[in-house]
């Protein structure tokens, strides 16, 4: 599935029925918050426990370790919440 | 091959030829030989179809829809009350534009409960969008059946055969069922371009804002547009290959004619028997039946209908507070003409009441009569 | 480095849900669990709004949103078309709130599973009619606020036990969940899509603006719904063996996990009581029903 923005200009570039011609990725929620987790990677246990409670599928994991994806992440604390070794603190959005 | 069907079992055959794949249906009366045979048509292995024995018929519709947007050809059967219950997923057939084929009874709405003919549950139905034919012969409800899927899955828009609750429903005419084979070369498999499928997935129905439902409509209404034509192609590809010709309308003696019936169903029956009568004694009456309420054959109901010199419309159905509904639509098609002849409004038979020979002949001797409609509805019969 | 549930992501971020939901949690693990080869049909719910408008999608496998009442029978319809093409292995699931199972969709559902037709049924209750602005359901629990249950006339009625009403229907399985314990969750799922026949899940999903919580502590509410027996875990197979997946070491007093809610803070504690005493009562009911369930 295509991952641009999909812009019809008449009924003519439209399918018959409202039918998904992309998905969401377009839609980067990353503007939603006004706080962001910021994972301290000494304390990081590599538990994954952040990866795997985020209602947003935000955070990506690059060579064993959970890396926030800003451009999706909606702000909601539930990683930091949960971290078993608080390395995630929630910090301000400048 | 020849048979002696009832309506009912007609809506069947038609399914059946027309290989439905699945079918969801609720038991109402005067629908139940539909399904029923249906049913053993599927147990006893002549029907490869899955049929899905819903609890109510909003479910028998949804499963339809179900079905039909995951790639199956799919049918349906109700009547009155379960037409209605259905009546939001009749809107979902249609803006999810899937060619569901369902035969409607026409029955009498309760309360009080009746379970006598009358139009207004398929009437009640006009604006989802669903096209509608109306049957006056088991023969055309078998070939519409078969006809309807054609058209439907090439404009993508749901069709629905439609006929009079015992007196066609549960009357046995002779029908020539058509031979699976032949049905085939008609009919190819439904294969849709859109349908759920995991190697292509898509998400149907989806949050549309105004600045892109708008479009969607139109969409729906030019394939409106463009069922007229293919009723009319598909409906000559069946005369080659059937033998038969069903179009939008039926002409019946319409050519010379000073004075013009309008009506549907059975009472288009009769009345061709008593425009016959007529004809002999020397009056110049015709018949225009309409076969296709929706899409509404606005262009040839103006043509036939303009140079008579007066028209009479029979609705056996009434939408309250207005008129019946071939009338008001009849006279809409009209009014745009430079020549237009006065047209009466007759409402007859609602509630199953039988419309005879003498009452069409009384709707004809007092359309003669007058020289202008003195009201939007004559009650025929009605005892004041 | 070991991950308890699958790695692979199929449903995508930038969908619309809000922040710390738990209906979107529930999603993500689902289809994890059940893979790509999978056809969901969507009634009137949060995710009707969640999976995004035209002409985008979140989910990325086929998805057929439909009317509110209609979630299992539009899955009954399509479990028939595949049978009918001979596309055995697809899973077919109804995803519906709270709202499409336990009011307006339950029609549906009794039908289906009364068939037995071979479909998974999802729930995920954040207990309120939330999409339409946090109206009372059937599911909302005994003693919350909801803008038709206002705090002067808080819900009187206790939930409505959907799971014993599923299980009435002897469909071969039913189970409870909480995204809280998403590997139960995925294990359960994967379970019962081998199986061919009615399943039936019912899994709590907080959500923040309905229950009047921050949405950080969506996953400590979903735990400790599970750890005060206010939900249990648990399945139901033939609608008659239990089987209880996580039994709390301390069993937590309701106090802890009603608090934590905005829309429990006008209870006193003679209120708080009664729950502790329902929720005491419906727990060791559950247990009997397992121990009796080990002698069938």
């Amino acid at each position: 599935m295509e991952e641009k923005e999909i812009r019809f200009k008449s009924v003519k570039d439209m399918p018959p029925m409202a039918m998904s011609l992309g998905t969401m990725r377009i839609n980067k929620t990353g503007t939603w918050r006004n706080i962001k987790p910021v994972i301290d990677y000494d304390k990081c246990i590599k538990c994954m426990f952040c990866w795997k409670f985020c209602p947003d599928a935000s955070v990506d994991i690059k060579d064993e370790l959970p890396v926030i994806n800003y451009d999706y992440c909606k702000g909601c604390g539930i990683c930091a919440a949960e971290c078993p070794a608080q390395a995630i603190e929630m910090v301000k959005e400048e | 091959m020849r048979k002696v069907i009832m309506g009912n079992h007609a809506l069947s055959y038609g399914a059946m030829l027309s290989r439905a794949e699945v079918i969801a249906a609720y038991p109402i009366t005067p629908q139940t030989e539909v399904v029923e045979l249906l049913s053993e048509m599927c147990a006893n292995g002549i029907l490869k179809a899955k049929f899905i024995k819903v609890e109510s018929e909003h479910s028998a519709m949804a499963a339809c829809v179900g079905a039909s947007a995951a790639g199956a050809r799919t049918f349906t059967a109700t009547s009155s009350q379960g037409l209605a219950l259905m009546h939001e997923v009749l809107h979902w057939a249609v803006g999810a534009r899937l060619p569901v084929v369902m035969g409607n009874i026409n029955r009498a709405f309760a309360p009080p409960w009746s379970i006598w003919t009358e139009q207004n549950d398929s009437i009640a139905q006009r604006d989802t969008g669903w096209i509608q034919i109306y049957a006056s012969s088991n023969q055309e409800v078998l070939d519409s059946v078969i006809q309807a899927y054609k058209v439907a899955e090439k404009v993508l828009l749901p069709a629905m055969i439609v006929l009079d609750a015992f007196v066609l429903s549960h009357t046995s005419e002779v029908v020539d069922v058509p031979e699976q084979e032949k049905v085939d070369a008609y009919l190819p498999p439904y294969e849709p371009r859109y349908k759920l499928d995991p190697d292509d997935p898509h998400a149907f129905g989806g949050l549309t804002k105004p600045d892109w439902y708008y479009e969607l409509r139109y969409q729906i209404e030019q394939a409106m547009e463009e069922a007229k034509n293919v009723i009319e192609e598909t409906g000559k590809e069946f005369e080659e290959r059937f033998g038969r010709y069903y179009g939008m309308v039926e002409e019946y003696k319409t050519e010379d004619a000073e004075l013009i019936l309008v009506a549907s169903s059975t009472i288009a029956s009769t009345a061709r028997v008593v425009v016959d009568m007529l004809r002999e004694e020397g009056k110049k009456v015709g018949l225009l039946r309409i076969r296709v309420l929706r899409p509404f054959p606005k262009e040839k109901v103006a043509m036939i209908l303009k140079n008579a010199k007066k028209v009479a419309v029979i609705d056996r159905n009434i939408s309250f507070g207005m008129s019946g509904a071939f009338y008001a639509e009849t006279k809409a098609a009209l009014y745009n003409e430079k020549d237009k002849p006065p047209i009466w409004g007759y409402i007859a038979g609602l509630g199953g009441r039988d419309v005879r020979i003498e009452d069409i002949k009384g709707i004809i001797e007092n359309t003669y009569k007058e020289d202008n409609p003195k009201k939007d509805i004559y009650w025929i019969g009605v005892k004041l | 480095m070991r991950l308890t549930i699958p790695e692979q992501e199929i449903m995508t971020p930038g969908h619309l849900a809000c922040q710390g939901c738990g209906g979107a949690l529930a999603m993500r693990y689902a289809l994890k669990a059940l893979g790509k080869n999978t056809i969901l049909t969507i009634p009137a719910c949060c995710w009707s709004v969640i999976d995004g408008p035209f002409p985008y999608s979140a989910v990325n496998v086929p998805l057929f949103h439909m009317a509110f009442e209609a979630a299992a029978s539009t899955a009954s319809g399509i479990r028939a078309a595949m049978e009918i093409k001979g596309k055995e292995d697809v899973n077919v699931v109804a995803w519906a709130g709270d709202g499409g199972t336990f009011d307006i969709g339950i029609q549906a559902l009794s039908g289906a599973a009364e068939r037995n037709d071979n479909i998974i049924y999802i729930c995920y209750d954040n207990e309120a009619y939330m999409n339409t602005g946090i109206q009372r359901s059937s599911a909302t629990p005994y003693g919350a606020w909801t803008t038709t249950t206002p705090v002067k006339h808080y819900k009187r009625e206790p939930k409505k036990n959907m799971v014993e009403i599923m299980a009435a229907h002897k469909i071969p399985y039913v189970a409870t969940a909480s995204i809280a314990y998403a590997e139960d969750f995925v294990k359960k799922l994967k379970k019962a899509k081998e199986i061919k026949g009615t399943k039936f899940f019912h899994i709590i999903a907080p959500c923040p603006p309905g229950w009047k919580t921050s949405p950080e502590i969506t996953i400590k509410l979903a735990k400790l719904a599970v750890q005060t027996c206010i939900f249990p875990i648990y399945e139901i197979e033939n609608g008659i063996k239990y089987k209880i997946n996580f039994k709390p070491r301390e069993k937590l007093p309701v106090k802890e996990y009603l608090k934590l809610q905005g829309r429990f803070r006008h209870l006193t504690e003679k209120e708080i009581g009664e729950i502790q005493q329902m929720v005491d009562r419906n727990w060791e009911l559950l247990l009997k029903k397992e121990e009796e369930s080990k002698n069938l």
